[in-house]
């Protein structure tokens, strides 16, 4: 409570000292640093409006560092940056030209630790390359569509156990251009909360209705099922043509895991249609790392759209979409990116099959599974030990993405500068993309992360929450002892 | 103390009230608490919904509801059902459907999609550093490969800044709403690609199609827009108007006539958005696009943007122009914010295909001279008209007469296309969502002319298509 008062004030100071400085600049006593528009198009209406760049320009600046920072090698568990200066408070970055080297990387989205200069993977997409160079230059109905991709789709409907697959050049348009392509008006959607910004924009795109139900709450999704079935269309009362429920496996931004079970039960209690997103959770979840379907032991053929992307897990670049057999014949004719977006690049195909290959086991080594099983000891090993320091911390105990909450916005700054001087590189987020009072810094694990940079980034995470005073957890973990589990070892105490 | 008794306290200051207040405000107040009561003691009436059904109807009407299924089931013998496939590469010399043939279909006009300099280059990028990126843009994932891109690009179109996306469509689609938003107006251009149609889709602003290339017909909605301001000035003065074009349209293969759409510009102060997909890299003395062929200072364009994989062979797109109107998309473009970033490999792809347009610049004279030499020689095809400009390297093929119903035209031009192809020239069809398209164009042949081709390859071409016309449409 004090915490939610304490960072509403924060806010207001900053808004503040905003409206001060904007009013500095406007009577020309402080010196106005961004981009002005064209001395001849002055007259014309101005493109932003002011108020719209008000938190760019005052809050945002402040902290600008933490966000794009440059790198100059891969991101993989360590990661080399450059260093970079600013001598105007953030307006302008100089680069001093020093390199900062192995920083311990928990920002990266690499949950199986494949962007790394493997040597199987990278001799494979460099004999691709020579053989079929960069570009496609051409859509997938015309003349783009390359036996590579032929191949990449049987391999994608294998690893899901799905009928069949097709696969696309971005993440993020294949659900903005696949949506539009499966309802249309007259259909409705059912959307999570704290759905991705990709599926909010194809949900919209398609033109149906859209009812969003509370984060991951079953007893919200069915009441508005029952809602919709009963009273039909909003004025006309006609009945609704399709339902689909947008779900995601794992919410980037919580780390929360989708309630799978109960939501496939009441998909088939009321005859509606499920498109479930697993930009995160496939690779890293399930014994195997096919993704949340697995993990919660269900059969794929319930989920009715699987749609994931290749970023995250496979470390190379685009989306799929795997279900039955006349879902995929029927995105092939009328998908827009089908018609209209040119097909995936081959070194990154080259990439998709090595990994995915690794992963299934097919590449006659251990490699893929040794891989799932350490993200999976990661994971809980780290969340365990940060909720034993007394952080807060949101989301499923299984999910490798673990937001710590900071609250306060100027903490969002501070944490992000003092973990870069500890060489650890995290990555903070604060509003818009989560709600005003909840920044929180993002920790995103790796099964390429060995238990000693766990153990040093720990223990910097430790330093640092002490000093900007960030444990604010009232429950205490006991840190449990090398015995044999006992019901006693262990109790939740009140501070 | 008996004068301050209750009764006293209160009848007091009533009797002052009586005495002082005037009458109507009594009258007013008397009304008022009679309403009050009235409305406390009358029955609430329940909207009708929520009290009209038991649970047991609801119970059956969520039995018997039927939804549509997912997917309407595609004939086998659709079209766009069966893809051709290309085996290998799709170079100058193309495998599809396995057999060997010249390639006219693919957008690679510089072609640089096979040059061994651009592929030396990535591999030896690859040996250093790995094929991906790996981040959601904003954290780790602006690889100095990505600024070298943005650097070089900028410097190229003499620009100020310039942003890359990771994925061709999705530049103009993420460009639009970035600076569109509900109650903008947009100006745009009917044979626009889907791409721009989706962008304005996405920013909710008013929608204004004028015919293809008719400045009269743009000036005329842009006067109806005028006197609308007059009429409500303030709202004017907040509302935001664009002109959205494309240097080179992708759907009809003309210009748009950019030295009257400046002129229009400064005279009704609407900002225009260039799409330069097919031009860039074509058009122009150096390849710098539609600009440099009129000759117009290229602060005049408020945001140029283009894609990656026509002439430059590599996946993504850019979008350049002045810091202050390229700054904004880093924070507002979705699809910049909210996806991936393009892997460095392809960034180092695009980098070397710049030094060659850079350090080759008689590329562009020799793509233009096969252009009109192939433009002349389809020219007189019996059944077949040619759509486009001379020098535009993609061109179209429509049917000079359309037999009736699209499906029909369609399926003559299908059997024109695997004629040729059956002899060895690789066309295909240019595809549309029909449903989904603003304004159709017309079933056609996509003819795609590069530097690789030589003049017999053109001359061969162009007697098979007289060929395929004649035995197919007469």
């Amino acid at each position: 409570m004090l915490v939610a008062v304490l960072t509403y004030v924060g806010y207001g100071v900053l808004t503040l000292f905003g409206y001060l400085r904007d009013f500095m600049r406007q009577w020309k006593i402080e010196k106005c640093q961004n981009a002005t528009e064209r001395e001849e198009q002055k007259d014309f209406v101005p493109l932003y409006q002011d108020f719209e760049n008000f938190y760019n320009r005052n809050l945002y600046m402040r902290i600008r560092d933490s966000w794009n920072r440059p790198i100059c090698s891969v991101p993989g568990a360590k990661v080399d940056m450059m260093e970079r200066v600013s001598h105007d408070y953030n307006w302008t970055f100089t680069y001093t030209g020093r390199v900062i080297k192995d920083i311990i990387n928990m920002g990266s989205y690499n949950y199986l630790g494949f962007a790394q200069k493997a040597g199987t993977c990278q001799e494979a997409a460099a004999k691709v390359l020579s053989q079929y160079g960069a570009g496609v230059c051409s859509t997938r109905q015309e003349m783009g569509n390359l036996d590579k991709h032929e191949e990449l789709e049987k391999l994608v409907a294998r690893f899901l156990g799905v009928e069949s697959a097709m696969a696309y050049g971005m993440g993020f348009a294949t659900n903005s251009m696949n949506i539009p392509a499966l309802v249309g008006k007259g259909c409705l959607i059912l959307s999570d909360e704290l759905n991705h910004a990709s599926l909010v924009l194809g949900a919209r795109l398609s033109g149906a209705t859209i009812r969003i139900f509370k984060h991951n709450n079953m007893q919200s999704l069915e009441k508005l099922l029952k809602d919709a079935i009963v009273h039909g269309q909003p004025r006309t009362r006609r009945p609704w043509k399709k339902i689909l429920i947008l779900v995601e496996g794992i919410y980037s931004m919580e780390g929360s895991i989708v309630r799978l079970p109960e939501v496939i039960a009441l998909k088939k209690k009321y005859k509606s249609y499920l498109y479930l997103d697993e930009a995160h959770s496939i690779g890293a979840l399930g014994p195997s790392g096919r993704g949340v379907v697995e993990y919660f032991g269900l059969s794929p053929e319930d989920v009715d759209v699987m749609m994931g992307t290749f970023t995250k897990s496979f470390g190379a670049a685009g989306g799929y979409i795997g279900g039955k057999k006349e879902l995929i014949d029927y995105l092939r004719t009328y998908s827009h990116s089908a018609v209209y977006a040119t097909s995936l690049s081959p070194p990154v195909v080259e990439q998709i099959i090595t990994s995915m290959k690794c992963i299934m086991g097919e590449d006659g080594t251990n490699v893929g599974k040794a891989r799932v099983q350490q993200l999976a000891e990661n994971t809980r090993y780290f969340r365990r030990r940060l909720k034993e320091m007394g952080f807060i911390i949101y989301g499923n105990e299984d999910s490798p993405v673990v937001p710590l909450m900071l609250y306060m916005p100027a903490k969002i700054g501070a944490f992000g500068r003092e973990m870069l001087k500890r060489n650890i590189g995290v990555v903070v987020v604060g509003f818009p993309a989560t709600p005003i009072i909840e920044s929180r810094a993002r920790f995103c694990l790796s099964a390429a992360h060995t238990k000693e940079m766990l153990d040093t980034a720990l223990k910097e995470i430790n330093e640092v929450g002490d000093l900007l005073q960030l444990k604010y957890s009232r429950h205490r973990l006991v840190p449990l002892l090398d015995r044999p589990f006992d019901e006693t070892t262990y109790e939740e105490t009140e501070d | 103390w008996e004068s301050f008794l209750p009764s006293q306290v209160l009848v007091q200051p009533v009797q002052l009230i009586c005495l002082y207040a005037p009458a109507y405000h009594l009258i007013l107040e008397g009304i008022l608490i009679l309403w009050i009561i009235r409305l406390l003691f009358s029955k609430t009436y329940k909207l009708q919904e929520r009290s009209d059904l038991t649970p047991k109807e609801k119970e059956e009407l969520i039995e018997e509801w039927q939804p549509e299924p997912l997917v309407p089931p595609v004939p086998k013998d659709h079209p766009a059902l069966n893809y051709n496939v290309v085996s290998g590469p799709p170079t100058h010399i193309i495998t599809v459907n396995g057999k060997e043939c010249i390639n006219f279909a693919s957008f690679n006009f510089l072609g640089l999609l096979d040059n061994e300099k651009v592929k030396v280059t990535m591999i030896a990028f690859l040996i250093r550093k790995q094929v991906n990126y790996l981040r959601f843009l904003h954290f780790f994932s602006q690889i100095d490969v990505h600024l070298e891109l943005e650097e070089r690009l900028a410097k190229f179109m003499r620009t100020e800044e310039a942003i890359i996306y990771s994925y061709g469509f999705a530049t103009i689609a993420s460009a639009i709403p970035a600076y569109s938003k509900r109650g903008d107006i947009v100006f745009v251009d009917e044979a626009a690609c889907f791409a721009i149609q989706k962008g304005l889709q996405a920013s909710r602003s008013n929608i204004k199609l004028f015919k293809h290339n008719d400045m009269a017909d743009l000036e005329r909605l842009l006067k109806e827009q005028e006197t609308e301001d007059q009429k409500n000035p303030r709202k004017a003065r907040v509302t935001r108007r664009f002109i959205v074009v494309e240097g080179l349209y992708m759907n009809t293969g003309d210009v748009c006539p950019l030295p009257e759409l400046i002129k229009l510009k400064y005279k009704y102060k609407v900002r225009i958005f260039l799409e330069e997909s097919l031009s860039f890299g074509v058009l122009g003395e150096h390849g710098r696009g539609i600009t440099e062929h009129f000759g117009i200072n290229i602060d005049d364009i408020d945001l140029i943007s283009a894609n990656m994989e026509n002439s430059l062979a590599s996946i993504g797109g850019f979008c350049c122009g002045r810091s202050f109107i390229i700054d904004h998309q880093r924070l507002s473009g979705q699809g910049y914010c909210f996806s991936a970033s393009l892997p460095p490999l392809l960034a180092a792809a695009a980098i070397e295909a710049l030094n060659i347009m850079e350090d080759n610049p008689d590329i562009f004279q020799t793509l233009r001279a096969k252009c009109e030499r192939i433009h002349e020689l389809l020219q007189g095809i019996s059944g077949l008209k040619v759509v486009g400009e001379s020098f535009s390297p993609a061109l179209h093929l429509q049917l000079e007469e359309s037999c009736g119903s699209r499906e029909n035209d369609v399926k003559l031009l299908k059997r024109v296309v695997d004629y040729c192809m059956n002899s060895g020239i690789a066309l295909t069809q240019a595809r549309y969502l029909e449903k989904e398209e603003k304004c159709l164009p017309p079933p056609s042949i996509r003819v795609v002319v590069t530097v690789e081709q030589t003049e017999q390859e053109l001359d061969k071409a162009a007697s098979l298509l007289k060929e395929a016309a004649q035995s197919v449409l007469n």
